[in-house]
């Protein structure tokens, strides 16, 4: 069974009398394990197709499943709950909670989300501080990181829930070219160790050079599909 | 809820000065209030008690419509021993009696030999009205404190009266009274002691013993116009005058209408004017109190979920439930609220304490109030769940803000 099964994916957004398409009839399959990325330039629908397969917004059109789920019809609370079963999130900003530490952001999800108890919590928080070799920050703020070591936390934290996929939208924008590439490794290794797939939007050519999968997409279409040689 | 409030606690140190402000600002209300009411409650005590234990008692009885003519003392409305008796038999079985005091009440001349002047007086049993007014004894300030609270033959005379005519304790005086059936009778009494005059009705009346008075007035049989009565505790006030006003009704007279009525000190005293007045103040300073909580926090707390909206989106976008994200802005409102005002009520307390060691000093009437303040605990958990529930509203509607916001919008925004 695919991860992702999208058909004929259709959004718009109304600006003022008019809607506006931003996705026109897209249809892709995303299996297990990807390690995919959704490419076009600004403004193509990238980070509103990542919106939808994140359960952030609803389609217009089509039908949309995640791991099973046809998640177009989920209501705001039960969406709210599919994302922290089944979803993880890299921002482009990091987007960490700056009252928290690097280890208390890591912890945020199964403690606000999941309600897992103390000891699972803090065995589990340990195991991805050191997988995202943070081990040495885990007591430092966010404003204390740089900004790969604010990623770094921001895909611990998206990990930590072991979810079945990770969305992150253009998760290597805001870092310089070492750092990013640093980080897309990371994203690998994770994916390679707990067998969680990746989909992220990027509009750098070398970035997406690194996805094994790629979805190309143009005024919200789906202009061309590849997989990585 | 204990990581629920941890977040709020550091998003809350997260605008040191913000929060600082603000919660001041609920600290001053809490402290305004708390010290008004620990002063004002001491005023009110302090006035109530000297009326109630030095001049009225807790409640009176009279003749019905006697209170209507009271200024005149009228001598013609008195209750007749028949009426008395069962009236004392109704005082002596409730409970919650401690003591009351026969009166006759009269007007009079007062002579002092060279001239005159008119005295109202009271004609009472020294014993009975020790017992049901413990604080006259201490408006004697001429005289011997520690005996009989009046004897017979001697007369206890308010300070302005003895200033006036220059008599002192020892003196012979003479009083003089018309009877109710218009004849005029005189006596010589010797001045037994002077006592200060409080704020009130009877807080310049005379005292003469009852066997005195019922001589001077010719009485055959032992009338009576008024009778104080003291209760055990002022908080039964309502549910004796209930009682007995029930009881009251039984006691017929000749025409089959009730032969007696019953007052509270409140209704006999203009002071209950003031009470009412000190109570209304307090209640505007409550509502100044909600006012600033309310503005305060709720303003603090837009502010926050305004400064906070790529956050919100964030923590909603990681799965965070609406519920949740509106359990951490209450908190946070919610904190605010009881910091502020548990600082308010720990400084209300250091100042309670510091005015019990210099307590302010003034002048009521002719009378020198010394306000010794204290702080009900039924009145300090009751501002601090004030503080804390207006916290609580005024957080409601930022917080439902925040829970309610489109994540993608909220990730959106700059």
């Amino acid at each position: 069974m695919a991860l992702i099964k999208a058909t004929n994916i259709t959004k718009n957004y109304r600006m003022g009398d008019e809607d506006v398409p931003a996705l026109r009839g897209i249809s892709f399959e995303i299996g297990e394990g990807a390690f995919a990325a959704f490419v076009g330039p600004s403004g193509s629908g990238k980070s509103t197709l990542l919106n939808l397969i994140g359960c952030l917004d609803h389609p217009s059109g089509g039908t949309l499943f995640v791991h099973g789920t046809d998640i177009s019809t989920l209501s705001r609370s039960a969406a709210a709950t599919f994302r922290g079963q089944h979803l993880g999130f890299v921002f482009q900003d990091f987007n960490l909670v700056p009252v928290l530490s690097a280890y208390e952001n890591i912890e945020y999800p199964l403690l606000m989300v999941r309600g897992w108890s103390p000891q699972k919590r803090r065995e589990r928080v340990l195991k991805m501080i050191e997988a995202v070799d943070m081990t040495e920050h885990a007591h430092k703020r966010p404003d204390q990181l740089s900004g790969g070591q604010k990623q770094r936390v921001a895909v611990a934290r998206a990990l930590v829930g072991e979810p079945r996929l990770v969305l992150a939208d253009e998760p290597t924008a805001n870092l310089d070219h070492d750092t990013a590439y640093r980080i897309l490794n990371l994203m690998k290794t994770m994916r390679d160790d707990f067998g969680t797939s990746f989909i992220f939007s990027t509009h750098d050519p070398k970035i997406m050079n690194e996805a094994e999968q790629t979805f190309t997409l143009e005024d919200g279409r789906l202009s061309h599909e590849g997989v990585a040689a | 809820m204990m990581s629920t409030l941890k977040l709020a606690t550091r998003n809350l140190l997260r605008y040191r000065r913000r929060t600082l402000l603000t919660a001041l600002l609920i600290t001053l209300g809490v402290t305004a209030l708390l010290l008004f009411v620990a002063a004002a409650g001491s005023f009110k005590q302090t006035m109530v008690g000297s009326i109630t234990d030095s001049m009225l008692g807790h409640l009176q009885i009279h003749r019905k419509g006697y209170t209507a003519s009271i200024d005149n003392l009228p001598l013609n409305m008195s209750l007749q021993p028949n009426a008395v008796s069962k009236i004392e038999d109704a005082l002596k079985a409730d409970p919650d009696v401690a003591a009351y005091s026969l009166r006759v009440k009269l007007g009079a001349m007062f002579s002092n030999f060279t001239e005159n002047t008119s005295i109202r007086l009271n004609g009472i049993d020294p014993v009975a009205e020790d017992a049901a007014l413990p604080g006259l004894r201490q408006r004697i300030n001429e005289g011997n404190k520690n005996g009989a609270l009046v004897e017979p033959g001697k007369v206890l005379i308010p300070t302005l009266l003895a200033r006036g005519m220059k008599v002192k304790v020892g003196d012979s005086v003479v009083l003089v009274v018309t009877n109710a059936s218009g004849s005029v009778n005189g006596k010589t009494f010797t001045v037994g002691g002077v006592l200060d005059a409080v704020t009130g009705p009877g807080g310049r009346d005379g005292y003469i013993h009852i066997n005195d008075a019922r001589e001077l007035l010719r009485m055959d049989k032992p009338e009576v116009m008024e009778i104080a009565v003291r209760l055990k505790s002022i908080g039964k006030l309502a549910a004796v005058q209930q009682r007995l006003t029930s009881k009251l009704e039984e006691i017929r007279n000749k025409e089959d209408k009730p032969a007696a009525e019953l007052h509270t000190w409140a209704d006999l005293s203009p002071f209950a004017n003031i009470v009412r007045m000190i109570d209304l103040m307090t209640m505007f300073i409550r509502v100044m109190l909600i006012a600033i909580v309310l503005v305060s926090v709720m303003n603090v707390m837009l502010m926050a979920v305004y400064e906070r909206i790529r956050e919100i989106g964030t923590l909603a976008a990681i799965g965070t439930q609406p519920g949740k994200l509106m359990a951490i802005f209450l908190s946070e409102g919610l904190l605010l609220g009881l910091i502020g005002a548990a600082v308010g009520i720990v400084i209300s307390y250091a100042l309670v304490a510091f005015l019990n060691v210099s307590p302010i000093v003034f002048n009521f009437g002719r009378e020198q109030i010394t306000l010794y303040p204290h702080l009900e605990l039924i009145e300090v958990l009751g501002v601090l769940g004030l503080a804390v529930l207006v916290s609580a509203l005024a957080s409601l509607q930022p917080a439902w803000r925040a829970a309610r916001m489109d994540p993608i919008q909220a990730l959106r925004h700059v």
